[in-house]
């Protein structure tokens, strides 16, 4: 898978053994046992609430686990962050925000270094134009041109979206960790982001781990799957994983997995889907 | 010495500038309009104005409790703008501290660090003003200098005023250049910030008591009362005519430099006090910043 050579993708991007994280006191998961190669495309699924941001936050090293084992790029979380691209769960900018997309975009490239940027002259210049090209690569990536040079509260849900995304791909990750990029994204939007993710993933061989709701319009591309509700998880491929014993199990409401003539599966019922009455997106 | 505007503008010029007292006016108000405008432009991206006008508010306290104590008043100012800085840093993140990095929705938690950040910074301010009362009665009457110390004025800022706020400036604005570009990013982005490795709550503390020092410095060109105006009124003009970064810098510290100059001049020729004028002045570049930027 990934495509890279086989030493590289022999590697697991991530490495979780009856991991557990407790927040306020409480439990919010455990018995989580889950790995992803990299160049993988992963998703998270689970009702509000399962604890998926939090599994994210664990894999970035922002929280410990409670117990057991957590890897991530072959290190520890946080360990490799400068190689993960990381779009948080969705931020909506307002027009009070006055900062263009382009410079939101930089930002992902070198916001996060100490002292003034170096200025577009003499010996850095050639610096300069290539870390202006990559983010006019990226944006270029993810088909914001058109938008880009306006202020990021001017522009649309989708069209935010897009440019964290790129954000997210500036300094080409290793590993795209994406909390919920597609929510609150019309359905044309919702298409074109899915699409856009699964080339990044197949192309470059990028980790994705995306948290969604609506498993249905991802299903023909995932590679994993991790299901997180009740305080537990349930992980493996779409073959394994999505079938109505486990689902029904999982979330404790009646789940149907319908398969096409042709093979393909469609998840009906699920709680959390918007497409349960109507799923045109099935598993090939 | 009665000044007297002339025809000629050159000679008013020259005029202007053939007082020493003038010089120095001149010299300190650009130091502090250029700090100001920076340290606003983040000010206002990081929607800290609540805790700017706060601080803005200490120099009272601070100048009453110098003048009980008998220090000079300028040490009142940077002791309580200081003081006040951290005080909101610690109010602010008392709740963050206690829940520790165990917090888990960084989104909830930044609503959350917020409201508390703004209770305490209410909290701040409404007890700084009660000090400032406070002192002023022990002090037993009216402050000499009370109209000065509010509204401002170009008068009597000496050469070793002049250094130190040059001293201040450095301090400030090296700190800047240092934490610039990570400042921003957690002001935009504070989950990705923090993912990135960057010390976001360092950081914002570290903002505070630049914010602090700059409102200590600019308070004695503009007074206490009338800070405020030279913090937000270059940053929010130039946040209406650009959303470009370093433009928008650019913009905000032309415009506290040119609204302070002309600010300052005219005073010495109306006698009316400076901070006014650049508090109206400033207020009016705000206005037609507003008209044009809804224009464009
Ligand atoms: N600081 C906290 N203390 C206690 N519980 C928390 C804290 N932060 C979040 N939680 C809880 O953790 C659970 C998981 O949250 P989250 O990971 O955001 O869920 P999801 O992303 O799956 O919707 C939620 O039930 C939430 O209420
Ligand atoms: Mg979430």
């Amino acid at each position: 898978m990934g495509g890279a050579d086989p030493a590289e993708s022999a590697q697991w991007a991530v490495e979780m053994s009856d991991a557990a994280v407790r927040l306020g006191g409480s439990e919010i998961w455990s018995g989580v046992d889950f790995q992803a190669r990299e160049g993988e495309l992963v998703a998270v699924l689970g009702p509000n609430g399962a604890g998926k941001s939090t599994l994210l936050h664990v894999l970035l090293g922002l929280l410990a686990p409670s117990k057991g084992s957590v890897r991530v790029l072959g290190g520890a979380p946080g360990a490799h962050n400068e190689q993960i691209g990381y779009l948080p769960q969705r931020r909506v900018f307002d027009e009070t925000t006055r900062v263009r997309g382009v410079d939101l975009v930089r930002m992902g490239l070198d916001g996060s270094r100490w002292g003034v940027p170096l200025p577009a002259v003499g010996p850095w210049a050639s610096r300069a134009r290539a870390a202006r090209a990559r983010v006019q690569e990226a944006i270029g990536q993810v088909g914001a041109e058109e938008y880009a040079r306006r202020p990021i509260g001017e522009c649309s849900g989708g069209e935010q979206q897009r440019l964290l995304i790129a954000q997210a791909l500036v300094r080409r990750p290793r590993m795209l960790i994406l909390d919920e990029p597609l929510d609150g994204l019309d359905i044309p939007n919702q298409v074109a982001v899915t699409a856009l993710v699964q080339r990044i993933c197949r192309e470059q061989g990028v980790a994705v781990l995306l948290v969604a709701h609506d498993v249905n319009p991802l299903l023909p591309y995932l590679d994993r799957i991790l299901y997180l509700a009740g305080g537990k998880a349930l992980a493996g491929t779409p073959e394994q994983v999505i079938t109505g014993e486990t689902l029904s199990a999982l979330y404790g409401t009646p789940i149907e997995v319908l398969r096409t003539a042709d093979g393909r599966m469609v998840v009906v019922g699920h709680p959390e889907g918007h497409h349960a009455h109507g799923p045109r997106h099935v598993l090939g | 010495m009665e000044p007297h505007l002339s025809i000629n503008p050159v000679s008013d010029i020259e005029a202007l500038f053939s007082y020493p007292f003038m010089v120095n006016a001149l010299e300190a108000g650009t130091i502090v309009a250029v700090m100001a405008a920076m340290v606003g432009w983040l000010m206002v991206v990081r929607r800290e104005s609540f805790a700017g006008h706060t601080l803005s508010l200490m120099s009272f306290p601070g100048a009453a409790l110098a003048a009980l104590v008998g220090w000079p008043l300028v040490s009142g100012y940077y002791v309580f703008c200081v003081g006040g800085a951290l005080a909101i840093a610690v109010g602010g993140e008392g709740g963050a501290l206690s829940g520790g990095h165990s917090a888990g929705d960084r989104r909830a938690r930044g609503r959350r660090e917020r409201t508390q950040e703004s209770a305490a910074t209410g909290a701040v301010q409404a007890g700084a003003l009660a000090l400032g009362f406070v002192f002023l009665s022990l002090y037993g009457g009216v402050l000499e200098d009370l109209e000065t110390l509010m509204f401002g004025s170009f008068l009597g800022i000496d050469s070793a005023q002049v250094l130190t706020l040059g001293v201040v400036a450095l301090v400030v604005l090296a700190g800047l250049a240092l934490a610039g570009r990570p400042l921003l990013l957690a002001s935009v982005d504070e989950t990705v910030a923090r993912a990135r490795g960057v010390p976001v709550q360092a950081l914002s503390v570290a903002f505070l008591v630049m914010l602090g020092l700059a409102v200590a410095a600019t308070a004695q060109i503009t007074g206490a009362l009338l800070v405020f105006a030279l913090l937000v009124a270059p940053a929010a003009s130039a946040q209406q005519l650009t959303a470009r970064i370093g433009l928008g810098l650019a913009l905000s510290v032309a415009l506290a430099v040119a609204v302070t100059w002309v600010g300052l001049g005219l005073s010495y020729f109306t006698n009316l006090p400076v901070g006014f004028l650049i508090t109206t002045l400033a207020f009016l570049v705000y206005l037609a910043a507003r008209v044009r930027g809804r224009a464009a």
